[in-house]
């Protein structure tokens, strides 16, 4: 295949990619519509459930503490107050949750091809992160990955819904209003480190996405928790109890800060002393790198003070991902400075 | 309050006396209340907002250290806002007071915090694991099972599993108490002491280095010495006597730009090839400079950082002699390649001369827009100008701008309509002006735009953020854990009860009491013999 071959390969492929993702959206969207009527899981054993698969005889996609609720909470024969089956709507939960998950798998994969043939695509063969729209399609791509690694871990089925909306509204973006046909590389750009320093910090800005999803999500659900007459039915009901759904989204931020660190502060200042002669310039790219950084750094000292505890740090977190998105679209596009690699002129 | 309703009398109409002052606090107390506030984590948390607060305007307000000709466009364009910006350090936001204090308070604070924690840990470190508790069943996670085996037999078995599990393990007479994870707040303490390296390296960088940036045109060459630079910024304690006596030439400079497609214009490729000497007198040496590949000297690296054009041009004046001729330094507005400058002819008779407008490298012109350029690459080059006589104003001793015209003592050249007279001149071309002079414009040839500069203790910095990354990775990854495990005889069987607690938060205690759980049951096997 000639390189125009591949180019034309990414688009399609990241143009299925999108699609495919919409369909897991959808399903995730039934499995939650099916749930609706659904009781929630009775909430025992749950310091277990969230960190470890309940054995519910499940293998593909994730056992999630809601799987166990499709066969533990209900008993057989029940039935609602419109006289419903309420084994058949767990079934179908159950069913509409896994195709979700195997189809965005299929989009990743997709999304995964997409990604390399637009580096193979560009003359001479290239890493696909060189202009706004690779990033962009690349930064999904992150988010997704981290999603799919720690899903079967913590039994993150519950995100899948705002990842795969988040993965279609990134790849519309990035079609639509982004897109620049692949061509080599600007001279700043010609350096290892940009494989070593963007790898990086996409890895850790989709730990920081996943992270502020879990986040926003302990938000809604810790609030319906203090409510006397909350549902018990419904998609914030189904979800882990709010205690869960902190120490997750506290072991993703765990995990994406380090990696942060790495490419705000070790990787990039290492590179912008080869290509600008310094290795810290306050570039605004810079300083918006340094300001999630300390944002994230107080939201873990946050965790760890009296008063700051729960509401306070998640709505630290949801700021921190604040910080990382107006740094890849508000300095990218309308800012000045040496990270100018939009492409969008 | 309730104190001085209480010794109010009843009865009286008179008014009750004040309260009683609280003893004034002695300077000793109040250092001490000020240190508890100023090191308790809520400010250190505050702290940290502000500084993330106060890095902001710096990325929207043009920086004087970053890019100072967007500073002095943004002064023209604000002139009411500007000298209150002034007065608050807008410019120069990373130098301020206010920014300053921030980061200085901040690692007091954390200096503060830490002292007595690294105290703490050192007399933490070597201590025993704590006694178990009477009541295990109390603990967050708790079992209990019945063997058939001897108590000393399973209290022996579950040391071993701890100790596998790198637990520090006393095993008592019918109990074992078992601890981990105590690196996890040495990694804790590593992390912040090693961000106050990083403050120390960033700052003798930035009070022993120097920055400097210079224009050279291809064919020419630099000198490492103060009077050479376009553009110098010394750290507090660096001194122009601390240069390093370098020498570079520009031999050549290639740019290769994007034909075709979408993003027709953007350039592919620039280098340099250099000729350096690191002493006067020393051997010559050559390199190629680009981007990503710095020449790295003794005192100092040199990068190339940008490149534009610089017009040939010769200028007569009105007796016919040549008063100018050679490269004019014209500054790139856009991505096109668009540059402005100025040719300045003091040597004129019997008038100065001076000419000040755009050079196009690939001549456009549309009657909407006026002549633009199509292309950054020197496809079809043209010089735009406004021609200028009088006194430039160079002889008053005033320093001036290279880039800039002093208008205040020349008029423009006008045409017979009265409006000013455009001169617009291709590679080879020559205009006369009213006065008989004249300008041609000799050919192109390109500059680059070097920055040298030198930052000592870069090793203590990057050292000190990996050393920081190391901590961080064990006080997120490391958890500090207890186990106990207690046996008791009762009935013929022996009673065994293990609990676990978690000291950190996200732990997945649980596992591992039901993993423990497991192999305290086992039966002693005999160890697999590797095949």
């Amino acid at each position: 295949m000639t390189p125009a071959d591949f180019a034309s390969f990414s688009n399609n492929a990241i143009a299925f990619a999108s699609v495919v993702y919409a369909l897991a959206f959808l399903s995730h969207i039934a499995e939650w519509a099916f749930g609706r009527s659904l009781p929630a899981e009775a909430p025992a054993r749950t310091t277990r459930s969230a960190a470890q698969p309940v054995a519910a005889g499940v293998s593909a996609g994730g056992a999630a503490s809601y799987d166990a609720a499709a066969g533990a909470g209900v008993s057989e024969g029940a039935v609602d107050r419109d006289g419903n089956d309420l084994e058949a709507k767990a079934y179908n939960v159950e069913k509409f949750g896994r195709i979700g998950v195997a189809l965005t798998i299929v989009a990743a994969l997709l999304h995964l091809a997409g990604l390399v043939t637009r580096g193979l695509g560009a003359d001479p063969a290239r890493v696909p992160w060189g202009n706004m729209y690779e990033f962009s399609v690349a930064g999904a791509f992150g988010v997704t990955l981290m999603y799919l690694v720690l899903l079967r871990k913590y039994s993150l089925r519950w995100l899948g819904v705002f990842v795969t909306g988040f993965a279609v509204v990134v790849l519309m973006l990035a079609v639509l209003l982004l897109y620049v046909p692949a061509g080599p590389l600007v001279p700043a750009l010609h350096s290892y480190w940009l494989v070593i320093h963007v790898v990086a910090a996409v890895i850790g800005a989709g730990a920081f996405a996943v992270g502020a999803m879990a986040s926003g999500l302990y938000l809604v659900k810790s609030r319906a928790e203090r409510r006397a007459d909350a549902p018990t039915t419904g998609y914030v009901a189904r979800l882990p109890e709010a205690s869960v759904l902190d120490r997750v989204a506290y072991r993703v931020h765990a995990f994406g800060f380090p990696i942060w660190t790495f490419a705000a502060l070790v990787a990039g200042p290492i590179w912008a002393e080869y290509a600008w002669g310094r290795y810290w310039g306050w570039d605004p790219k810079e300083v918006w790198a340094f300001i999630t950084w300390v944002v994230y750094a107080a939201y873990l000292h946050a965790r760890a003070t009296a008063g700051w505890k729960g509401k306070g740090a998640a709505i630290i977190a949801l700021v921190g991902f604040g910080t990382v998105l107006f740094n890849f679209v508000g300095i990218n596009l309308f800012g000045s400075g040496l990270h100018s690699y939009s492409g969008l002129g | 309050m309730s104190a001085s309703t209480d010794t109010a009398p009843s009865g009286t109409s008179a008014p009750p006396p004040p309260p009683p002052a609280p003893p004034a606090l002695t300077p000793r107390e109040l250092g001490r209340w000020a240190w508890r506030q100023l090191t308790s984590m809520r400010t250190a948390l505050i702290l940290l907002f502000l500084l993330a607060l106060a890095a902001v305007p710096g990325s929207i307000i043009p920086q004087r250290n970053i890019d100072a000709v967007a500073v002095g466009r943004w002064q023209e364009s604000h002139p009411r806002l500007t000298p209150v910006y002034d007065k608050l350090g807008l410019f120069s936001v990373y130098d301020s007071v206010w920014f300053s204090a921030i980061y200085i308070l901040l690692m007091i604070s954390l200096v503060g915090c830490i002292l007595p924690r690294v105290r703490t840990y050192w007399r933490g470190f070597r201590a025993r694991p704590p006694k178990a508790p009477r009541n295990l069943a109390r603990l967050p996670e708790s079992r209990s099972l019945a063997l058939d085996e001897e108590p000393s037999a399973v209290l022996e078995r579950a040391g071993e599993a701890l100790r596998r599990r790198r637990y520090r393990v006393d095993i008592g007479e019918d109990s074992v108490a078992a601890e981990r994870g105590y690196l996890r707040e040495a990694g804790n303490l590593l992390f912040h002491v090693s961000l106050l390296v990083v403050l120390v390296g960033f700052a003798v960088g930035g009070l022993f280095g120097y920055t400097g940036s210079v224009i050279v045109v291809r064919g020419q060459g630099f000198s490492n010495s103060l009077s050479q630079y376009d553009d110098f910024k010394p750290g507090t304690f660096f001194g122009p006597d601390d240069l390093k006596p370098f020498n570079i030439n520009i031999d050549d400079f290639r740019v290769k730009f994007l034909r075709s497609g979408q993003q027709a214009g953007m350039p592919t490729d620039f280098s340099a090839d250099v000729t350096y000497s690191e002493q006067p007198g020393q051997p010559e040496r050559t390199q190629k400079l680009a981007v990503n590949h710095p020449l790295e000297l003794d005192g100092g690296s040199v990068f190339l950082v940008g490149h534009g054009y610089a017009p040939l041009v010769t200028v007569r004046d009105g007796d016919g002699n040549v008063a100018y001729k050679g490269p004019a330094i014209f500054l790139p507005q856009d991505s096109t390649f668009e540059s402005f400058g100025v040719v300045k002819v003091p040597d004129a008779m019997p008038e100065q001369l001076g000419f000040e407008g755009l050079f196009l490298p690939t001549y456009g012109f549309t009657m909407r827009t006026g002549p633009f350029s199509r292309f950054p690459d020197a496809l079809n080059p043209v010089m735009s100008l406004l021609a200028y006589h009088g006194d430039l104003g160079l002889d008053d001793g005033k320093p001036q701008s290279v880039y800039e015209l002093d208008k205040s003592g020349v008029e423009a050249f006008k045409r017979k309509d009265g409006r000013p007279l455009r001169v617009d001149i291709a590679v080879g071309q020559t205009k006369t002006l009213p006065d008989g002079s004249s300008i041609r414009f000799d050919g192109v040839q390109r500059w680059v735009k070097l920055q040298i500069s030198d930052k000592p203790a870069k090793g203590v910095a990057l050292g000190g953020v990996l050393l920081a990354i190391t901590g961080l990775l064990a006080s997120l990854f490391i958890r500090p854990r207890r186990a106990w495990v207690r046996v008791r005889r009762e009935g013929g069987r022996t009673l065994v009860e293990l609990a676990g607690l978690d000291r950190s938060s996200g732990g997945n205690l649980a596992d591992e009491i039901d993993e423990l759980e497991t192999q305290i049951q086992q039966q002693a096997t005999p160890q697999k013999e590797k095949p």
